[in-house]
């Protein structure tokens, strides 16, 4: 598996899309807050979050006895360069090409 | 959706195909600097209490300062950081830069960037939360093609 097939992988579940969702609003969380604002067992959060940082999409920093959970958003904006981007020009082109072709028989 | 709230530590990851003394090169030259930071060219003598500036490409504005607070190549660096191109940014205090280098198998280097001391400077960090995946990204390809990024879009 390579880094994009991880991120994609990563984000192909809504539990760790909607823990992406909370560390964006507010970062720096540690297991323990995270896992009281879902419906689910400390160790089904840990094993979300082990896929998530195996993604890169969250990194790990320690602060005293406490492991905490940043979101790290490149990933998502490799892939936003590598696959969004591209195709998002392509349609571009196309209307701009559309517009000349209306103008040009109007 | 949600919107970000300003974040007081800022944490940024990616793996590049690069040896860790290209990166530090990409990081510390202006020749380099140029292509993927905003058009930004660095000038630092990377000395312990040295500044640490980054001036517009077209002219003589500068748009970020500090000061180099360590540097030991090609590992770390690490800086403090004032934006000056908004009059709000340039009103807070410094935050703070670290650029971690790590090499890893396979030829891939690992680059890290944490933006941190941001509590006194909520604007910066909001500021500069879109910003730095976009210059990373911008590096990453840099290094690993030798051509900038083709869209300048953030």
């Amino acid at each position: 598996m390579n880094d994009d097939d991880r991120v994609f992988r990563a984000l192909a579940d809504p539990t760790r899309r909607h823990l992406l969702d909370r560390l964006y609003e507010r970062d720096g969380r540690t297991l323990t807050e995270l896992e009281s604002e879902l419906e689910m067992t400390r160790f089904g959060v840990m094993k979300h979050l082990r896929i998530l940082e195996e993604a890169g999409l969250v990194l790990t920093r320690r602060s005293g006895r406490e492991k905490l959970h940043y979101l790290n958003p490149v990933p998502i904006r490799l892939i936003h360069d590598r696959w969004i981007d591209k195709y998002r020009e392509r349609q571009v082109s196309a209307l701009a090409d559309l517009k000349s072709e209306l103008e040009d028989t109007a | 959706m949600s919107t970000m709230t300003e974040q007081a530590t800022q944490v940024y990851a990616l793996f590049i195909r690069a040896t860790p003394e290209q990166v530090w090169d990409a990081i510390t030259k202006p020749e380099f600097t140029t292509k993927y930071f905003h058009g930004t060219r660095i000038e630092s003598t990377f000395e312990p209490g040295a500044p640490y500036l980054s001036v517009a490409g077209d002219g003589d504005r500068t748009l970020v300062d500090g000061e180099i607070l360590e540097s030991d190549p090609p590992r770390v660096l690490k800086h403090t950081w004032r934006a000056l191109y908004d009059p709000d940014t340039a009103a807070e205090p410094h935050s703070r830069v670290t650029w971690e280098i790590e090499p890893q198998e396979g030829g891939v280097t690992k680059l890290t960037v944490t933006h941190d001391q941001l509590e006194a400077a909520p604007k910066t960090a909001m500021s500069v939360a879109g910003g730095w995946s976009h210059v990373l990204s911008g590096l990453k390809t840099l290094l690993e093609t030798g051509e900038p990024l083709s869209t300048e879009s953030m």
